[in-house]
């Protein structure tokens, strides 16, 4: 018995091999790095906790092993960044250019809502050009602390946590379990630092140190936890 | 007894696999770096003990340092079942040898040395790349060459064989990322006479900054060594120590002033 194998369409694996594209970096351009991210925000009673892990990955190489992916946008309104890290800092440039003018016309601190919803308008106009997850989070007067999370499509989603990235698979069971409303500030640290620092052990595009801000009306207190000093450790089990 | 389910051997007659062809895939659950060097008292092999799963770090404590018989290990990097697959094969092989030996005694022994070893992973390789279906490995072989009357050398073997059967021998290997980042220390710190502490702090070195610098690195790591007086050891696996209080670390970049968060 033959069988014609031209019959049977395959992709045969091995010509990607060949084109010089891995699974993992087939969505990047030529050496577009992605931020491959573990990133959380959690609001409590007085304001927001935010945090990440800090490593920048290019394809299985770690480019940047300290990276900060939090990026301030105002006074008191932060976002995290996942995806490509070119495309998260150009729209983190335009958002805090934005966000300035509209401070500087309306005489008052921006709404974090608005904030979200101008990052959102960016993704989601420009959604096929752009490959970014963002969390933004922050405390206002009118609002008290918020976290929106704008995942790849640019929807706009408000919630009383959020993970994103491609380490936030890893906690999704853990951080629905450990929730709870209303937490106070240092339980909401520990919780986003504990779930940050499972999903770093366990993905490989997320490591390094733990960087962590905590917003509230008295100002932003920026934290780092060093790589040998995590909750739970790479090693693990 | 082929446990193979190619067509011919298959339990179903109602669907005859798409045959003859290709049955290579990407690798599924894979090892990164293998590194080795050859130092005063025979080879020593330092490897980490994760198997990752595309991006995920699956398999924490899993062993990539395997010895063969009482004179020879080997590391692999690259797929793991096939790891698992020549470590059984080559088991087999030692097995066999081993009993059926001319003779009990441990100073007559017959069994392959590294070198032979080695010889025999390359025509193993190459055979499964000729007929398109390659054992996804790259295989580090240490231990010491074999004199002619049999006896076991007091030269060390160091060699390399990969998945489309290129063998190669040198005083200092890494495979997969170990490659880039360690091969370059490890050739610029090598001496023929180094000592064991020497040499195991340099692979250490190295297995750190792979942790640093490779997204498939774990700093649980083991270490194994060949010496001379013919013991093949491999360590327990241990977690190395890491450092991230650089003062450019620790300060913050994506403040409001700064360039962006890089």
């Amino acid at each position: 018995m033959s069988y014609n194998a031209a019959m049977i369409p395959r992709q045969n694996p091995l010509d990607d091999a060949y084109a010089g594209k891995s699974a993992e970096t087939r969505h990047l351009k030529p050496g577009e790095l992605s931020t491959g991210t573990t990133i959380m925000a959690i609001s409590f009673s007085s304001g927001v906790v935010l945090c990440a892990d800090s490593r920048v990955s290019t394809g299985s190489y770690v480019a940047n092993r300290a990276s900060d992916k939090i990026s301030q946008l105002h006074d008191h309104i932060w976002c995290c960044r996942s995806g490509s890290a070119a495309d998260t800092q150009a729209l983190t440039d335009y958002v805090r250019h934005y966000l300035a003018q509209l401070a500087v016309e309306t005489g008052r601190p921006p709404e974090v809502k608005v904030a979200a919803h101008l990052m959102r308008r960016l993704c989601y106009e420009n959604k096929d050009h752009l490959m970014a997850g963002v969390i933004v989070g922050g405390w206002d007067p009118v609002s008290g602390g918020s976290v929106y999370n704008i995942p790849l499509g640019g929807a706009c989603i408000s919630m009383p946590f959020a993970i994103g990235g491609s380490g936030s698979t890893y906690i999704y069971g853990l951080v629905d379990s450990e929730f709870k409303e209303n937490m106070t500030r240092d339980e909401a640290l520990a919780l986003c630092k504990k779930a940050v620092s499972h999903a770093m052990a366990r993905d490989g595009s997320s490591g390094g140190i733990i960087r962590t801000c905590v917003v509230t009306e008295e100002g932003n207190v920026k934290g780092y936890i060093s790589g040998n000093t995590l909750p739970y450790g790479p090693a693990g089990w | 007894m082929s446990l193979s389910l190619q067509a011919g051997g298959s339990a179903t007659r109602a669907l005859p696999s798409a045959a003859g062809t290709t049955h290579t895939t990407s690798p599924i659950t894979t090892g990164t770096s293998v590194l080795a060097v050859k130092y005063r008292s025979g080879v020593l092999l330092a490897a980490d003990t994760l198997v990752s799963y595309g991006s995920m770090a699956k398999f924490k404590n899993a062993r990539r340092l395997l010895p063969i018989n009482s004179r020879t290990l080997i590391g692999g990097s690259g797929e793991y079942s096939d790891l698992q697959s020549v470590s059984d094969l080559l088991k087999r092989n030692a097995l066999e040898d081993k009993c059926t030996a001319d003779s009990l005694y441990e100073e007559e022994n017959n069994e392959e040395c590294a070198k032979e070893v080695w010889s025999y992973l390359r025509a193993v390789m190459y055979n499964r790349r000729s007929k398109m279906n390659p054992l996804w490995n790259d295989i580090v072989v240490a231990g010491f060459k074999q004199n002619d009357d049999g006896t076991t050398s007091d030269e060390p073997f160091l060699g390399v064989v990969d998945k489309i059967g290129t063998a190669y021998e040198d005083d200092v290997l890494a495979t997969g990322f170990g490659g880039y980042i360690a091969l370059p220390l490890m050739r610029e710190k090598y001496r023929p006479d180094m000592e064991e502490g020497e040499a195991r702090a340099l692979l250490e070195d190295c297995l750190r900054i792979l942790f640093y610098r490779d997204c498939r690195a774990l700093n649980r790591v083991q270490i194994a060594k060949v010496t001379r007086e013919g013991k093949v050891l491999v360590s327990e696996p241990y977690e190395l120590d890491t450092f991230w209080d650089f003062k450019g670390f620790v300060d913050t970049k994506a403040g409001l002033g700064t360039d962006g968060g890089w």
